[in-house]
């Protein structure tokens, strides 16, 4: 049986506009045969929830260059848990300091992408996570 | 050159090399390809056939003279040296007071202002999109008590001060001058540069509010308020930097800022201004990345291509019309995370490519850039590079030292013919406008940082420390750590401004503003009246976001 394509959010929290990165990663996915829909700038973790919803997402990519994570991150998480999204996992890239990769990670995030990541990483890390769910 | 003897002599000696080159090549192939960030492949060696129809006045002449090739400046560095300009910023207007303080002690020369993203989206802090973000990338900047406090004892008719401020940047630029005004320096002494433009944050920054026609209309207004009132300030900074850091390559960098700043210039002459009325206060801003000798020449290029421009498509008079003036940053994309020490070389090489490409002012990264905003002990380190460039290694001696380089020349006319050939495109498709519009600069830019991304997973680019010559220990660094009280007390500093000040200015000056923005006025002298009366940033912005709509973004990738 055929598997259908994983569906991901890539989406930028916050107010920063260097959106390199998530266009890059985006399309990196795309071409690994992931179905993408990337958000644009300036998403709240209302607008970022919502939109995954709607679009049945199972992964959210979230990236963020202005150091706002701490507030916006676990926002996201903490309305995925309301909304009892348990399966959808939450995945961050951009510039986070070592010391708050802890912080998230015990908040829910699955994975947390620094600078120097490869596109490669992202991809075989979330198809990872979605062999072990079978 | 062009004598035939000589020409068949070169070329017979060149014969001979090849042979040598072949059986090198036997022995040894080559390491790769070798290729310029925009993609040309280079020759082994350039030598005097590489320049065959090269004419030394018609392409460089001497710095000063048109078109300006070699150097804006008829000695270039031996007069004075560039300015050296940090961008600085960060929580609330008393932390980046210190730190522009501590610069200025240090030997900085100018003043470059970091504003945090909400002052830079037109949102005061307490505004609930501010949530995390306030005096994270910058300063906090609400209100003209905010800037009262970011300039204190600052002298403002002594510094030159830059602000990177683009969709509020009539804004920012009222409150500078109400505080010029209040230290009794008269306004044609205040020195400096708003960024302003807005066409580059539609493609590559991120930070604009309004939509592109409603912008260029606010741009057009600050060139003509500015030029009567404020001469000797930088009524925009047409900038490169961001579509670099986007992705793009040296050549596109070039281009689209080039055809941004036709853009302008056609806005501006549409509104009526006379060329050499505002041009000659246009200025530029690009990056300085890794591929030294295509950066320098891309700087040459830039030069000659924005004097040809100048000259003979808009027809200006003024030498000072056709001089391209530019700041330099170096690249920020290009940092690492991993042994973030090597930065500093990194940034050295450089900004020693902006130094030679003949730059007037220069913003060195800090080498924990990837990781945080920078330390005072890495700022510093920073600034000592620009100082060990300016007055340690004699590259400031002579001007244009690389000019007559058959490399350098061979590479400044190759950027210089690819980059036309983008602004023609460009000038087809309707100009910069409507290609931002279409989304072809965008999806270009993209193109290129994917292609970027994959040659450094292939290890067709080597980045030093992430994809060889990795390291597994880990280097510590101590990294600048935010007050997290930041936010919380802007939010009461704006609420005391509310209490103290007279609403009832503050209402007449937002509804003349109103009323302004839906006619045809110059919107400055409102915007100014609106500042004095503390009105907040977030509350002109406001007004004009009701009156001009709110910019779309089409996302592309």
């Amino acid at each position: 049986m055929a598997d259908k394509p994983l569906r991901v959010l890539v989406g930028k929290i916050g107010l920063d506009g260097h959106d390199r990165g998530a266009k890059v990663v985006a399309q990196a996915l795309r071409d690994a045969g992931m179905e993408v829909i990337y958000t644009g700038l300036r998403q709240t973790p209302e607008q970022i929830v919502e939109t995954a919803l709607q679009e049945d997402v199972q992964v959210i990519g979230l990236s963020i260059l202005s150091g706002a994570h701490i507030q916006l991150i676990p926002a996201v998480l903490e309305m995925l848990r309301e909304q009892e999204s348990h399966d959808i996992i939450v995945i961050v890239g951009g510039i986070i300091p070592k010391e708050d990769i802890g912080y998230l990670k015990e908040n829910g995030v699955a994975g947390v992408f620094s600078p120097g990541s490869t596109t490669e990483q992202i991809v075989s890390f979330i198809k990872q996570r979605f062999k072990e769910k079978k | 050159m062009s004598d035939q003897n000589n020409l068949d002599e070169l070329l017979r000696a060149k014969e001979a090399w090849q042979e040598k080159v072949n059986k090198a090549l036997e022995k040894q192939p080559e390491r790769k390809e070798f290729k310029l960030d925009s993609d040309l492949e280079l020759e082994k060696v350039y030598d005097p056939l590489d320049l065959e129809d090269f004419d030394y006045l018609s392409q460089l002449s001497w710095p000063g003279q048109y078109p300006f090739t070699r150097g804006i400046q008829p000695n270039m560095y031996r007069g004075r040296l560039w300015t050296m300009r940090q961008y600085a910023g960060f929580g609330s207007a008393e932390e980046t007071n210190q730190r522009f303080r501590y610069l200025l002690a240090e030997g900085q020369t100018g003043i470059s202002v970091a504003f945090d993203l909400p002052t830079q989206i037109g949102y005061d802090s307490d505004h609930p999109l501010a949530r995390g973000e306030v005096g994270k990338v910058g300063v906090a900047i609400d209100s003209l008590v905010d800037m009262e406090i970011l300039m204190n004892q600052i002298p403002l008719d002594q510094v030159s001060t830059s602000m990177t401020i683009n969709a509020p940047a009539a804004v920012l630029l009222a409150m500078y001058m109400a505080v010029a005004e209040k230290q009794g320096i008269p306004l044609d002494k205040i020195k400096g540069t708003i960024q302003n433009d807005i066409l580059k944050e539609y493609a590559a920054r991120g930070t604009y509010i309004f939509p592109p026609r409603e912008s260029m209309r606010l741009v057009v207004d600050i060139f003509s308020f500015a030029g009567k009132e404020i001469p000797n300030w930088n009524t925009i900074s047409i900038s490169g930097y961001h579509i670099r850091e986007a992705g793009s390559t040296a050549v596109q960098e070039v281009a689209f800022t080039l055809s941004n700043a036709i853009a302008y210039v056609e806005a501006a002459r549409e509104a009526g201004l006379e060329v050499d009325q505002f041009a000659p206060r246009l200025s530029f801003f690009f990056n300085a990345h890794s591929n030294f000798f295509e950066e320098v020449a891309k700087f040459r290029a830039a030069r000659r291509i924005w004097a040809h421009l100048m000259k003979e498509r808009f027809g200006a008079k003024n030498p000072r019309s056709m001089m391209l003036r530019f700041h330099t940053q170096t690249a920020g994309c290009t940092l690492t995370a991993q042994q973030p020490d090597v930065n500093l070389v990194r940034v050295a090489f450089q900004a020693l490519s902006a130094v030679l490409g003949g730059t007037q002012s220069l913003h060195t990264n800090s080498r924990d850039e990837a990781l945080a905003l920078p330390s005072e002990q890495s700022v510093l380190l920073a600034l000592r590079t620009q100082q060990v460039i300016g007055h340690e290694i004699g590259v400031t001696d002579t001007a244009d030292p690389l000019g007559g380089s058959y490399f350098i020349e061979s590479l400044t006319d190759h950027i210089e013919e690819e980059a036309l050939r983008y602004i023609d495109r460009i000038d087809e498709i309707g100009g910069a406008v409507a290609a931002i519009e279409n989304g072809f600069i965008q999806q270009e830019i993209h193109s290129s940082a994917y292609r970027y991304q994959k040659e450094v997973e292939a290890y067709k680019r080597t980045v030093v420390g992430v994809n060889r010559f990795t390291d597994s220990g880990e280097q510590s660094i101590d990294l600048l750590k935010m007050d997290p009280a930041t936010s919380r007390r802007q939010n009461e500093r704006i609420k005391e401004i509310r209490l103290s000040r007279s609403q009832g200015a503050v209402n007449s000056a937002l509804q003349d503003l109103r009323k302004a923005a839906n006619g045809k006025d110059n919107l400055m002298p409102y915007i100014l009246t609106a500042v004095k009366a503390y009105a907040t940033l977030g509350e002109i912005c406001g007004v004009l976001r009701e009156v001009f709509g709110e910019h779309q973004q089409q996302n592309i990738f």
